[in-house]
């Protein structure tokens, strides 16, 4: 079990609020990603419901009790740091054992344990060595085999493939979804990168200045963002924000328009005109850039390869269906 | 041509080190020379370098005239008692203020080490006043007090820089892995800063070996360890540099080969933080 519930939980620094009431509910099982750019409190957030860090407020409840004066070795969770805090001294063994030995399981059992989550993580044959004569990837995979070994009832995960390159990043995001979906167990996983927010979680949190801006599945948030700053912040390239005569007709403060919902036109007249001021071929996709004269610059994206140039001029056509409407306070204007 | 220029840069480099290595070790060398001559030669002018004539007899008049073993067991005493109770006592202070650091730990920092600054001759008459009182003058007990209290900014200091260096997520790690904060220092913290306490400990002793200030003041012959006993070859009855010499090499002995052994250590702890 780990289901996981935050009941108004708040976190100040001294005068500085970093967490200003954070209300969620983890379901059992369920992979939750925090997401939000640099400072927006998404690993002050984990490091409370870990217990690194003491909440100034509010109830941390796991599987039915409040925790908030629990210390982290009993809150039964475990964590993986970006910097992976591998234990250097000792080998690959003593370090996915180390959690097992503090919970005082015989030698035999822990050694079993051990061997059985290296085969899973493809360690065995480094059970011996020492964390510093392993690659990135491999301590990575250590850190990963310390927190599933002691079968918690929830993984924290602390931006852990951050220090990793970007083949091997993919590779593990894709091991950790699966290693997550097969164990069954609850985790949370904290990312400044959408890509990954998008592909692991089954529902992301997004979080901004301390808050919560939404909380649903990744496809929610890209179809229904709540607010201007999910809007901006899921999908890539970023949305496309009008505001001004063109919003105030369809009854809104701002419009939104992703880049994969404008049509591009090459000679046509309706629409948005403009010019291409920068053109990215990468063969799967083209991305314009586009000057809109006074509706600003405008990115739209094409699926294949479109041969259009800097200078060239184009008409964009929103897709009326997909055009996202905000008031003037930023939230989302629902039909 | 480039590598002929690297070639003579290297002698010269190399012959520019074993100069300045030759005039820091000379002293050194001197004195354990000297303590092979009769005390004629020993302050002949010009000195004998090499060939003068051997002896072997100031080593037996210093161990006659005074116990170089009652002296020798003094210092090691007082500079592994102060050693330890200054190490007992740093670990938890460096500790806590590594790992849980205050408003106030930076200024309590430097206030430690302002009491460096002080010339202890400063406090010398007070000191020897309360020592007078409570019957510590010349007792092993409080020599290892104060060489103790005089060394532990240092050795916090030193302390202080190792743990820093530890990084915090591995000891958050062992708590999320259920250790409690006596298992944490048993099996993660102290294996990792063994090193560091490896060097801090070897600096503490030779600080405290050679510390010669306190020693002398407070220490007349029970509880005299080699500082005074080189100190009472420099007599009125007027120099005698052969024995002199001969006391002090008996004197440095110990510790220099404790530091030959070590050097690899003592070179790392002193450096540690200055280059990552």
């Amino acid at each position: 079990m780990g289901q996981i519930t935050l009941q108004g939980v708040q976190k100040s620094f001294g005068p500085v609020h970093i967490i200003k009431g954070a209300d969620l509910e983890i379901a059992d099982g369920s992979f939750v990603v925090f997401v939000g750019p640099s400072g927006c409190g998404k690993t002050t957030l984990l490091r409370l419901i870990a217990g690194l860090e003491d909440v100034s407020g509010g109830k941390i409840v796991i599987d039915g009790k409040n925790v908030v004066d629990t210390p982290p070795a009993k809150r039964g969770l475990s964590m993986v740091f970006q910097s992976y805090a591998l234990y250097p001294h000792m080998s690959v063994r003593g370090n996915i054992g180390f959690g097992l030995k503090m919970a005082g399981l015989a030698r035999d059992e822990i050694n079993r344990k051990v061997e059985a989550a290296a085969a899973t993580l493809n360690l065995t044959p480094y059970l011996d060595r020492k964390p510093r004569e392993l690659s990135g990837g491999q301590r990575q995979r250590v850190a990963i085999g310390r927190a599933i070994v002691r079968e918690p009832k929830a993984f924290l995960f602390d931006e852990p493939l951050s220090n990793l390159d970007a083949a091997l990043r993919v590779q593990m995001r894709i091991e950790v979804t699966r290693l997550q979906k097969q164990l069954g167990t609850t985790a949370i996983y904290v990312t400044h990168d959408q890509v990954e927010a998008m592909t692991m979680a089954d529902k992301i949190v997004v979080l901004n200045g301390g808050k919560i801006e939404q909380y649903g599945s990744p496809l929610e948030l890209y179809e229904r963002p709540a607010n201007l700053f999910v809007a901006g912040f899921i999908g890539s390239p970023k949305m496309n924000f009008v505001t001004g005569e063109l919003a105030l007709q369809r009854g809104a403060a701002t419009i939104g328009v992703r880049p994969e919902h404008l049509k591009i036109d090459r000679d046509g007249t309706g629409g948005w005109q403009g010019t291409i001021a920068v053109a990215e071929h990468l063969g799967s996709d083209t991305f314009l850039y586009v000057d809109a004269g006074p509706l600003g610059m405008l990115t739209a994206r094409y699926i294949g390869e479109l041969s259009l140039h800097a200078g060239d001029h184009v008409s964009l056509v929103p897709d009326p269906a997909r055009i996202h409407r905000f008031d003037a306070s930023g939230n989302a204007l629902r039909n | 041509m480039a590598r002929m220029a690297t070639t003579r840069r290297v002698v010269i480099s190399t012959a520019v080190a074993w100069l300045f290595g030759f005039l820091i070790f000379f002293p050194i060398l001197w004195m354990v020379l000297a303590s092979f001559k009769t005390e004629l030669e020993a302050f002949a002018i010009p000195p004998s370098f090499l060939f003068f004539h051997w002896t072997t007899e100031n080593y037996a008049t210093v161990q006659e005239r005074s116990d170089y073993f009652h002296h020798a067991m003094n210092s090691v005493i007082i500079a592994g008692g102060s050693t330890l109770i200054a190490l007992l006592i740093a670990i938890p202070a460096a500790w806590s203020m590594a790992f849980s650091p205050t408003k106030r730990t930076k200024d309590i920092l430097l206030w430690m080490l302002s009491t460096k600054m002080m010339p202890p001759v400063g406090v010398l008459v007070p000191i020897y006043l309360i020592y007078k009182t409570f019957g510590l003058l010349d007792s092993r007990i409080g020599l290892v007090f104060i060489l103790c209290l005089g060394n532990l900014p240092i050795v916090i200091w030193m302390l202080f820089t190792y743990f820093k260096e530890i990084p915090r997520d591995i000891l958050e790690a062992a708590r999320m892995d259920g250790a409690t904060i006596g298992r944490e220092l048993v099996y993660v913290l102290t294996p990792m800063a063994i090193p560091g306490l490896a060097s801090t400990m070897l600096l503490n002793l030779i600080l405290a070996w050679n510390e010669a200030f306190w020693t002398l003041n407070l220490s007349t012959s029970n509880a005299a360890p080699l500082t005074t006993f080189i100190a009472s070859y420099s007599s009125p009855e007027g120099l005698f540099w052969a024995k002199l010499s001969a006391a002090s090499t008996l004197a440095i002995a110990p510790i220099l080969v404790l530091g030959w052994f070590s050097q690899k250590q003592l070179v790392r702890g002193l450096t540690f933080g200055a280059v990552k």
